[in-house]
């Protein structure tokens, strides 16, 4: 691997990223970053904290660097590395120290796949000194009043070692994220994909019936983005069911009596 | 496997009826009298082959087993039995009666022989159509992904049409009405759903089971005629598929046009606005004046009267259980608290927000203090239910239950009624397991009742004794440990890493100056090996360790855990014991989240000897937990000594194939299971039960303590 060498000054967003607030997350956030507060996004993996992520980068003005955190992930593949180039070390800061001097917002995402280890060297960032040590140049660097910490979480996982530490999450503030209402749900997936109204409110109704069975042999229903990428094949033209077959159920189980009845359900809808 | 009789010669002549009564009378001389022998049964079966002669008697070994009355019952009906169905047929009969026997006791097991033509019939009918327990499973995810509150899938009584009390959905135990597997499968598939609709579209609601419980039965049935045509458009709405589906069942099974005035019935109750009260007006109007049309064939009997008894039952608990969740609700989001008069002033509210996907067309939002409040998802589902019994939630409902207040009502939250044995030990918190029956070759369901509990701290300094005792091989043990630690290990010439590594540097300048390739691995890196291993110690304390044994076992804990500690692998100790399939027991002595503490080296002193040794179970459940644990490696390491027993038979053959069965579905899950004993006998059932090379005997009890810390390095290095 090499290390990556991201332009945060060009990472602007552009367009405006579409996004449907839930509630008061979008004031909330800016009231957060106004006063350098870093923030913990809490939700169910594809219910819309990136996506929520990028319009906030949008709408502040600040370049975004997203990083999906996995247990590999080293606090110097944060952090930054001495690198040889044309026959001379080199330092390349990584990810996060490149959005603390350009004044970005970086989103770890899925903190909690990152190694504990890793884990810790935002905790300086993510306090009101606001620093982050570089241990291997001897520097601290200092973040500007842009600098925006963001983390995401999934409160849904079972095992005790997938649980956020205490001392991580009291630094954050914390915004919940969930599916949204269905009317919200149907409007996003016409908005992102086009597909006939009558038919993003069944791919709705689809999603409510696998959430139903979250707990009963499934761990988590569909999710937006699964909707999104069925109703995506939809406008493409796959039959629904075979859509929802391919997009959403393969995706939540392998277990067949499940895959039977989620087949069922959609057969039944559409 | 399970160890399977050789199969007799089939060239080999029959047993004459003396031979056949005699090998009988071995098993079932308990039952026997001077009136009533053997003799018949014997008669009888000397007209068949061998071979069915010896599956007779193979089975009638297994029976008297459990009880000799069950076996004589087979034996007399055997014949009878041998007449109707193949070999494999006969067997699948007396294993419904050996679960039976298990599930429910005697009487029924002998009842469930008593019917052999009826289970032939259904047993041919299986062979040709579908047998409800091959989609229970599938039934009910599917109607619990409908929506509402979650229904059992059960088989309906011999010959009973599809009924439902709204908790559990009756269905015929086969069918074979269509042609097809995947035709039958629509049959049954358009059965649940007709009788889910029944709950989610109100046929039950706001008092009507009660008041039809008291109805003439002619009204019932044009009650259930109506609510049929209703029900079916309220579907053919929701679920365009299923309206497709019936369309294509009514077909293949010719069903005929509606009768007037019927027709007519049936365009009124399919309007959008159509409700359970309409159909029951029309109901009451018609009565004694026109007959109900020919029931469909996946068409749900109506009986108010089983559902008017579980919804009284439900409504009264579910009013308790609301007000005191909501108790809680309150108390957590606002603190105890200090002055209950305070919760007299009714803190919540309900407020209606549409909800299209519901039937209603909307669903409650509950707000505490004025402030909405997101309720967890068993509140969500208590609120679903009441709805839909009573079609809203009263204003009563919504006062949180006072403190002390419904604490004599407060039942223990439903349980499937499976669990429940007469005169068990069963209690809050026990796990249901398994148990593997070699000589029937399946599994015993819902077998073994398991229980977690502490033992009991005991601080009399035994720990630090042991330590002062072993002092020098504590230090040598901590030494070799931490060698084996997880290190930051530092890899030169690297392409990537932290640190640049200048001796490769200076080696690629010197080469880059004499025009040679200049390499790219210039780097250091640290690597952590880490050592991703969680283990699981499973320690007998069965009443046979009692004495220098369970010392020993208590000296190797404290031994294994200072090196564990030093080692920094995960890891958990329970010890097992129990006595009989209903009081299995574990013992917490550390779990995998806990530190190894005061209160942990308390318990290792505490470890006393209890009863038996049901390994099985045991085994299926620390690997349960292992399961959760999150490692690359997984041990589950069995410190005991001596094979499996219990009380109730678990012993010889059966409890090591059970223990054997056990461990194999460990494996299955990634866990390395490894056993060390005491036990010199060992060597005869370890290498079956554990494999080869997944076991060490320890001759020396007193040696046990250096062992098992050495063992454990050796496993894991
Ligand atoms: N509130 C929303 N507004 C717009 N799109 C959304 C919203 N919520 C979810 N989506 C859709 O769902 C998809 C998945 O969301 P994403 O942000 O990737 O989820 P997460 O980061 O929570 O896993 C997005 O790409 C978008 O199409
Ligand atoms: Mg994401």
């Amino acid at each position: 691997m090499t290390a990556q060498t991201l332009r945060p000054e060009e990472h602007y967003i552009e367009a405006e990223p579409y996004y449907e607030p839930v509630g008061d997350e979008i004031e909330i956030f800016e009231a957060a970053w106004r006063n350098q507060l870093p923030v913990l996004l809490k939700g169910p993996t594809g219910c819309g904290k990136t996506r929520f992520m990028e319009h906030m980068a949008w709408r502040l003005r600040r370049p975004l660097i997203t990083v999906s955190c996995h247990d590999d992930l080293t606090a110097s593949d944060l952090v930054g590395r001495f690198l040889v180039a044309g026959g001379e070390t080199v330092w390349v800061d990584g990810p996060l120290a490149r959005a603390v001097r350009c004044g970005g917002i970086c989103y770890l995402d899925e903190i909690v796949e990152a190694r504990k280890d890793t884990t810790v060297v935002i905790h300086p960032l993510a306090d009101d000194r606001r620093v982050l040590p570089m241990e291997k140049r001897g520097e601290i660097l200092r973040a500007p009043p842009e600098f925006c910490l963001a983390i995401s979480y999934n409160p849904g996982y079972q095992s005790v070692l997938k649980d956020l530490k205490q001392s991580t999450r009291q630094r954050f503030v914390a915004l919940e994220f969930d599916y949204p209402e269905p009317e919200l749900e149907r409007r996003i997936i016409e908005k992102e994909t086009g597909l006939d109204p009558a038919m993003a409110e069944r791919l709705v109704k689809f999603a409510h019936m696998t959430r139903n069975l979250k707990g009963s042999g499934l761990d988590e229903g569909a999710s937006t983005r699964l909707l999104v990428q069925a109703a995506k094949l939809i406008v493409s033209g796959i039959p629904p069911v075979a859509a929802c077959r391919a997009a959403v159920a393969e995706a939540l189980t392998d277990d067949p009596e499940m895959l039977a009845a989620i087949h069922e359900l959609s057969a039944s809808l559409f | 496997m399970a160890e399977r009789l050789a199969a007799p010669d089939p060239a080999e002549a029959p047993l004459a009826a003396e031979a056949i009564e005699a090998r009988l009378d071995e098993h079932l001389d308990l039952v026997l009298s001077s009136r009533r022998t053997a003799a018949g049964p014997a008669r009888e079966l000397a007209a068949f082959s061998r071979a069915e002669q010896e599956l007779v008697l193979r089975w009638v070994a297994v029976l008297a087993a459990a009880h000799a009355e069950l076996a004589y019952q087979f034996a007399s009906l055997a014949p009878r039995a041998l007449v109707l169905m193949d070999e494999t047929g006969v067997e699948a009969w007396a294993r419904q009666a050996m679960d039976t026997y298990d599930r429910a006791g005697l009487y029924p097991a002998v009842a469930a022989l008593k019917e052999v033509e009826a289970f032939a019939e259904r047993a041919r009918a299986r062979a040709a159509g579908l047998a409800l327990e091959e989609v229970a499973g599938v039934l009910e995810r599917l109607v619990q992904g409908l929506g509402g509150r979650p229904l059992k899938v059960e088989a309906a009584e011999g010959g009973a049409r599809p009924w439902t009390d709204t908790e559990t959905l009756r269905l015929p135990p086969v069918l074979g009405l269509l042609p097809g597997r995947e035709e039958n499968f629509r049959l049954y598939k358009a059965m649940a759903v007709t009788l889910w609709a029944q709950g989610w579209f109100g046929t039950w609601r706001a008092g009507l089971a009660e008041r039809l419980a008291g109805a003439a039965p002619a009204v019932v049935a044009l009650y259930e005629a109506c609510e049929a045509l209703r029900l079916e458009a309220c579907l053919g709405r929701l679920l365009p598929g299923v309206r497709r589906e019936l369309a294509a069942l009514g077909e293949a099974l010719g069903a005929a046009p509606l009768p007037a005035p019927w027709d007519e019935a049936a365009r009124r109750l399919a309007a959008p606005e159509a409700s359970a009260a309409d159909s029951l007006a029309l109901a009451e109007a018609w009565a004694g004046r026109v007959a109900p049309p020919p029931p469909r064939p996946w068409q749900g009997e109506a009986r108010p009267a089983e559902v008017a008894a579980v919804q009284a039952a439900r409504i009264e608990r579910e009013r308790g259980e609301l007000r005191r969740a909501l108790a809680a609700l309150a108390e957590e989001q606002r603190g105890p608290v200090a002055d209950p008069i305070r919760l007299e002033a009714a803190p919540f509210r309900l407020e209606r927000v549409e909800d299209p996907v519901l039937p209603e067309g909307f669903t409650f939002r509950l707000e505490l203090d004025g402030q909405p409040l997101e309720p967890p998802d068993e509140v969500r589902g208590l609120m679903a239910s009441i709805v839909q019994d009573l079609g809203e939630i009263p204003e009563e409902y919504l006062v949180p239950a006072g403190p002390g207040e419904y604490d004599a009502e407060a039942r223990p939250p439903e349980r499937d009624p499976r669990d429940v044995w007469k005169g068990m030990y069963h209690e809050e918190g026990a796990c249901l397991y398994d148990e593997w029956d070699h000589r029937r070759g399946h599994y015993r369901k819902r077998w073994c009742v398991l229980r977690e509990l502490d033992v009991h701290p005991v601080r009399d300094g035994f720990v630090e004794r042991t330590l002062r005792r072993h002092r020098g091989l504590v230090a040598s043990l901590r030494r070799t440990f931490e060698v084996l630690r997880g290190e930051d290990r530092l890899l030169r010439r690297q392409p990537e890493g932290e640190e640049v590594d200048i001796d490769a540097l200076v080696e690629a300048h010197a080469d880059a100056a004499t025009g040679r390739e200049m390499t790219d691995r210039l780097f250091m890196r640290k690597r952590r090996e880490e050592r991703s291993i969680a283990v699981m110690f499973m320690v007998d304390m069965s009443g046979s360790t009692k004495g220098w044994i369970n010392d020993a076992e208590r000296e190797a804990l404290v031994l294994l855990c200072e090196a564990l500690e030093a080692l920094g692998d995960r890891y958990a100790i329970y010890g097992f014991s129990g006595m009989t399939r209903k009081r299995c027991e574990l013992f917490r002595i550390k779990r995998f989240d806990e530190p190894y503490s005061e209160e942990v080296r308390a318990r290792i002193s505490g470890i006393r000897p209890q009863d038996y040794t049901r390994m099985g179970v045991a085994i299926r459940h620390l690997a349960r937990m292992l399961r959760e644990v999150e490692a690359r490696t997984k041990l589950l390491i069995t410190l005991s000594d001596g094979k499996p027993d219990d009380f109730d038979g678990y012993r010889g053959a059966y409890g090591i194939e059970d223990t054997r069965m056990a461990l194999i579905e460990a494996k299955r899950e990634g866990i390395h299971p490894f056993c060390i004993t005491i036990d010199r006998e060992a060597r005869e059932y370890l290498p079956h039960m554990y494999g080869a090379v997944n076991y060490v005997i320890v001759d020396d009890v007193r040696r046990l303590p250096f062992k098992v810390s050495d063992i454990y390095r050796r496993l894991t290095s």
